[in-house]
């Protein structure tokens, strides 16, 4: 707990300059350790002469990444990035308002709480194939996994939040006669956003997970196809690159979810310096 | 004297507790008499202070007051009527001064009207300027609640209790999380407020300084069942100053309250 507010107290005394600096350093450091990595692992395969079915070296699945024509690549990360953003989207439509009714009804959570851990505990991976047979072809049953799979963090978390409100402001706003649902618009949702981003974060990353394991089961294109369909074929190389695009897409679609919580509600990010 | 508001306390009396009794269940199954008996009154405009320790039912004394708990037994009176439920004219000061994160100071001022009405007034707004400028927290008005300090926070909570000029002013415990400097400073300011806006004022606290500084009346609670032990008039002049703690009859009152709220824990 001490290191923020020293490294806080620091960079408040230092001039802006140096400030610029250390925030190059703290962008610099991941890449140059990524770059180190990759070094490393060229260096392995290169050594240890590892066939490229077993652990492709960096150049290899940069070769292969090349060889896929940019029009199919586009196809693939299209269907995914749909997948996972409707899984996502409908987590959130669903979550936050779920949540809501969780919080506000005693009886209600009674009730569903339970069930709603029943569906966590099942491994979505496993019920999958039967949702693809349920639901038919096309993206529904995909959207629908990826949902599963990205919407229960966003409950969990929102009701936290919900809950968190000082019990003084909803005394507040009973003294004043203000009806529940002002109360929930008002106090309790603006102080579940931080608690809510937080989940949102985790989600974002768990869909991309959902829309991959929705497209090993049942899909004509996007990426978790393009990997099966590669290793299918022993295109190790081809495989490992629709994977590092996976990652990178993970890491912009988190990054923005960030980005859109500094935006949006600049006030709910723990302060840097006073 | 037109300090005095005291003065003006009528017959009539604003606020009224009637063997009042309050019993909440606890966790264990048991239950916990937070109230027991409690009767007694409160003129108009009157400043009553509530002391006694922790746990012996003072916070749910003021909820009962605010309409936020119904009494399990007895009844209290606002101005000769029942009290049902909230009621326009109180404004709430709570312990800890909590306004909410996301608003400017001046729109945490003005959350009341907000959050009740779903808009602010143009009047509202000005009244909020004014309050502000009364608590001196004019040019912060534009600052959000981390960007002040805890004891400007709490300034700015009063302001919003204060905005739609309530009769009937409960404050609970408002000034404990400052440090005690900041505390004599705020005293005073609600002395202050107080004399040029006279409210019925219900303020609880710890510190029996603070107490007979503010005070025309306190009352001392016992804990287990949580009851009025005393009801003590504060005869120290008014106007009040920190001067007046160094008054003789300031510590032969201060002594009195203490041996009052110490006699029960040393079992005499
Ligand atoms: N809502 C509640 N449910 C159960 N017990 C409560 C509740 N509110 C207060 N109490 C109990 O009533 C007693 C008095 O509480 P309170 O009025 O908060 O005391 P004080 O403000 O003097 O410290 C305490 O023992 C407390 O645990
Ligand atoms: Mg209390």
């Amino acid at each position: 707990m001490s290191s923020p507010t020293t490294s806080a107290g620091r960079s408040s005394r230092v001039s802006s300059g140096s400030r610029m600096s250390a925030r190059w350093k703290d962008g610099l450091a991941p890449l140059c350790a990524f770059i180190a990595l990759l070094a490393l692992w060229e260096g392995a395969c290169r050594l240890f002469a590892i066939p490229g079915f077993v652990l492709p070296s960096p150049s290899a699945i940069a070769a292969a990444a090349g060889k896929v024509a940019p029009g199919t690549w586009a196809g693939h990360i299209g269907a995914t990035l749909k997948v996972s953003l409707l899984g996502y989207g409908l987590s959130i439509l669903v979550g936050i308002p779920l949540a809501i009714a969780l919080s506000a009804s005693k009886a209600l959570s009674r009730t569903l709480y339970p069930l709603l851990v029943v569906v966590q505990s099942t491994p979505i991976v496993a019920v999958a194939p039967i949702i693809v047979v349920v639901l038919g072809a096309g993206d529904l049953p995909r959207v629908f996994i990826t949902f599963l799979i990205a919407f229960f963090p966003i409950v969990v978390s929102t009701v936290t939040g919900l809950q968190a409100t000082p019990a003084e402001l909803i005394e507040l706003s009973q003294s004043l006669g203000a009806s529940r649902l002002r109360e929930y618009r008002n106090i309790r949702l603006p102080y579940a956003i931080p608690h809510i981003f937080a989940a949102l974060r985790i989600s974002i990353t768990l869909a991309v997970i959902g829309a991959v394991v929705a497209e090993f089961v049942a899909a004509e294109n996007g990426l978790g196809y393009f990997i099966n369909f590669s290793t299918s074929l022993f295109q190790v190389p081809q495989a490992f690159a629709a994977l590092m695009m996976l990652v990178l897409i993970s890491l912009i679609l988190f990054q923005l979810v960030g980005l859109a919580q500094r935006l949006l509600f600049a006030w709910s990010l723990p302060k840097k310096s006073p | 004297m037109n300090e005095t508001p005291a003065n003006a306390t009528e017959t009539r009396p604003s606020l009224r507790f009637e063997h009042v009794g309050q019993v909440f269940p606890a966790s264990d199954g048991s239950r916990v008499v937070a109230l027991e008996d409690v009767d007694f009154s409160i003129g108009r405009h009157e400043f009553v202070a509530v002391i006694g320790p922790s746990g012996c039912g003072k916070s749910t004394l003021l909820r009962v007051l605010a309409g936020l708990v119904r009494p399990t037994s007895g009844q209290v009176q606002i101005y000769g009527l029942p009290v049902n439920g909230p009621r326009e004219e109180i404004g709430i000061v709570f312990q800890k001064p909590t306004l909410l994160p996301w608003l400017s100071i001046a729109d945490n001022v003005t959350f009341p009207m907000k959050h009740k009405y779903g808009r602010v007034t143009p009047q509202e707004r000005q009244r909020a300027g004014e309050l502000l400028q009364m608590v001196g927290l004019a040019e912060f008005a534009d600052k959000r609640p981390d960007e002040l300090s805890g004891g400007m926070q709490q300034r700015a909570a009063i302001a919003r209790a204060l905005l739609h000029d309530p009769e009937i002013l409960l404050m609970d415990e408002p000034f404990s999380a400052l440090d005690a400097l900041t505390r004599d400073e705020m005293s005073l300011e609600l002395l202050n407020i107080w004399t040029q806006r006279p409210k019925t004022v219900l303020f609880i606290t710890h510190s029996i300084p603070e107490a007979l500084l503010l005070a025309d009346r306190i009352l001392v609670m016992s804990a287990r069942p949580g009851r009025v032990r005393e009801i003590i008039e504060v005869d120290l002049p008014r106007p009040r100053s920190l001067d007046t703690l160094t008054e003789p009859r300031f510590h032969e009152l201060a002594n009195h309250i203490r041996r009052q709220v110490f006699s029960r824990v040393v079992g005499l």
